[in-house]
């Protein structure tokens, strides 16, 4: 009954905002500047959804890239997050040089990532990369550093191996630490996955989204960054579909506490 | 008196370098099979001297035997039940699994693991709730899957502190007879921390009274109380009463009537 009161309310805020455009752009009255939300729409379905080679030439580069860049980080963060939560020496070597590295706004990295790397697809994924790999570090180091010591130390007694102790105890622990990473990486992805095809492109959304533009397409931008809205939600509800089940102990442990 | 299992000779523990100590000079030995408890008022270190003769803390000076062997590591065989049992659990296992994860490293088939692993649970009395979650389970239930966790180990020395402090009176009473007859029935030698003299005059063959703060060995009593212990007889005879009475004189006045 809640959910549900909740849901509706939740669609009608969004049901409103899309009824204030479609009467702004009505009373505007400038189809090639303000469409209209009906407009938009159609022509998102027609150019992009019903349009398999346009999907298949530019929307699949893009969430190739996408997946590899995060994933990458996914890998590559949880595993020195792990390290480096594991190990106070690790931890003062490398947290000031990570503590510099992340302050640099990845954006910054395209100029000289495209001329260590060139244009193709390895310098946009090794961007993305580079730029969603810290909050996972950060957030499994805090993951793994919260790991109650009850736990270690049971583990310790009861003589765990290295490999038991790692996959039954610390990353478990840490899986709610891990998810928020992995979360706010993955907005950063989307973000970073437009902006390197925004330069340097043959193909993908956030190319198509500036010969759009440069086309004065103005119907075509709106409906490309329409996608981009969708694409970024739907990778996030996923994430969160998998999420839910891998930590509902935990959700299921914090419901008793409170 | 049987073989010395445990021997605690001398044992000093100070959690920072030139503060307080939390033990002073504690010596006791533990033969083989026995059953001993170890009361002391709380804050005395009870929980300190586990640590420190499960080798999960180095003693800062003294030493304990195993065995004969100098703890510096947790010895194999030895199992310890937390006194924050609930937070020892793995929240993210099924009792089941809870109970299982110590056999991983035994060279056990999968067949013997399941078999030990329900037994521990049917010992315990929570063979219904092998594929539950520990957080939905009640306190006294989850101390239960601790207990079931080191019975299924089979330790040859098991360490419990502070077991059954948060449970209601009858629960208590059921656990104190489970862990009596787990004991009984595996053979192993047991350390029982509690702070409830009842219970530790109920289950041991000897009691250890530790001082408050910085603990030392008060006194050793000897229960002499015959075997099977029940609930009702055992409590009602005129030497349970006067043995618990001497404890309890201990504790109040640590070194009065010290043998
Ligand atoms: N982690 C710790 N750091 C510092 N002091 C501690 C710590 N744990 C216990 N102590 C101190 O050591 C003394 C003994 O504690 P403890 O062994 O827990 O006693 P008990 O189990 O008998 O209640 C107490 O004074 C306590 O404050
Ligand atoms: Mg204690």
């Amino acid at each position: 009954m809640n959910a549900l009161g909740g849901l509706a309310l939740r669609l009608s805020v969004l049901a409103a905002l899309l009824a204030t455009w479609q009467l702004m752009a009505v009373i505007v009255a400038d189809p090639v500047f303000w469409p209209t939300f009906t407009d938009v729409g159609a022509h998102l379905a027609s150019s992009w959804i019903a349009n398999p080679t346009r999907l298949a030439e530019h929307l699949l580069p893009s969430v190739a890239r996408l997946l590899a860049g995060w994933g990458a980080a996914a890998v590559a963060g949880i595993a020195v997050g792990v390290l480096i939560g594991l190990s106070r020496r690790a931890r003062d070597y490398v947290n000031p040089i990570i503590g510099f590295l992340r302050a640099i706004p990845p954006p910054a990295l395209l100029p000289l990532f495209i001329v260590l790397l060139g244009i193709g697809d390895g310098m946009k994924v090794a961007m993305i990369g580079f730029g969603v790999v810290w909050p996972i570090i950060f957030n499994t180091v805090d993951g793994v550093r919260s790991v109650n010591p009850l736990h270690t130390e049971t583990g310790r007694l009861y003589g765990l191996g290295a490999a038991d102790r790692l996959l039954r105890i610390v990353l478990p622990a840490a899986g709610p630490g891990i998810f928020a990473g992995l979360r706010i990486s993955l907005s950063i992805a989307v973000i970073l996955m437009v902006i390197s095809e925004l330069y340097a492109a043959t193909n993908g959304v956030g190319f198509q989204l500036v010969q759009a533009q440069r086309g004065f397409r103005t119907l075509d931008v709106w409906a490309t960054i329409l996608l981009l809205g969708i694409l970024g939600y739907a990778l996030n509800a996923m994430l969160e579909l998998v999420e839910g089940r891998a930590l509902r102990w935990h959700r299921g442990a914090m419901r008793t506490v409170a | 008196m049987t073989s010395a299992r445990i021997e605690v000779e001398h044992l000093g523990y100070r959690y920072a370098a030139g503060g307080a100590p939390a033990l002073d000079d504690v010596s006791f030995s533990v033969g083989q099979g026995e059953f001993v408890s170890i009361v002391g008022p709380s804050g005395s270190g009870k929980t300190t001297l586990l640590r420190c003769v499960a080798g999960l803390a180095a003693p800062t000076s003294g030493e304990v035997r195993i065995d004969g062997v100098v703890v510096r590591d947790v010895p194999p065989g030895l199992a310890l039940v937390f006194q924050d049992y609930g937070r020892s659990l793995f929240g993210w296992m099924t009792v089941h699994d809870n109970v299982d994860l110590p056999l991983r490293r035994r060279a056990l088939s999968g067949e013997e693991r399941q078999r030990r692993v329900a037994s521990a649970l049917a010992e315990v009395g929570l063979a219904g709730s092998a594929a539950r979650y520990p957080w939905e389970l009640s306190g006294g239930m989850q101390q239960r899957v601790a207990i079931a966790r080191a019975v299924a180990y089979a330790p040859q020395i098991l360490l419990m502190d502070e077991p059954f402090a948060s449970v209601d009176a009858q629960t208590r009473s059921d656990l104190q007879d489970m862990a009596l007859s787990v004991w009984r029935a595996h053979g192993s030698t047991v350390l029982f921390v509690t702070h409830d003299i009842d219970e530790s005059v109920y289950l041991a063959d000897r009691v250890v009274v530790l001082s408050p703060a910085p603990a030392t060995v008060a006194a050793e009593i000897a229960v002499d109380l015959p075997r099977p212990r029940d609930q009702v007889e055992t409590r009602a005879m005129p030497a349970f009463v006067t043995q618990r009475a001497a404890v309890a004189r201990l504790i109040r006045r640590p070194g009065v009537g010290t043998p």
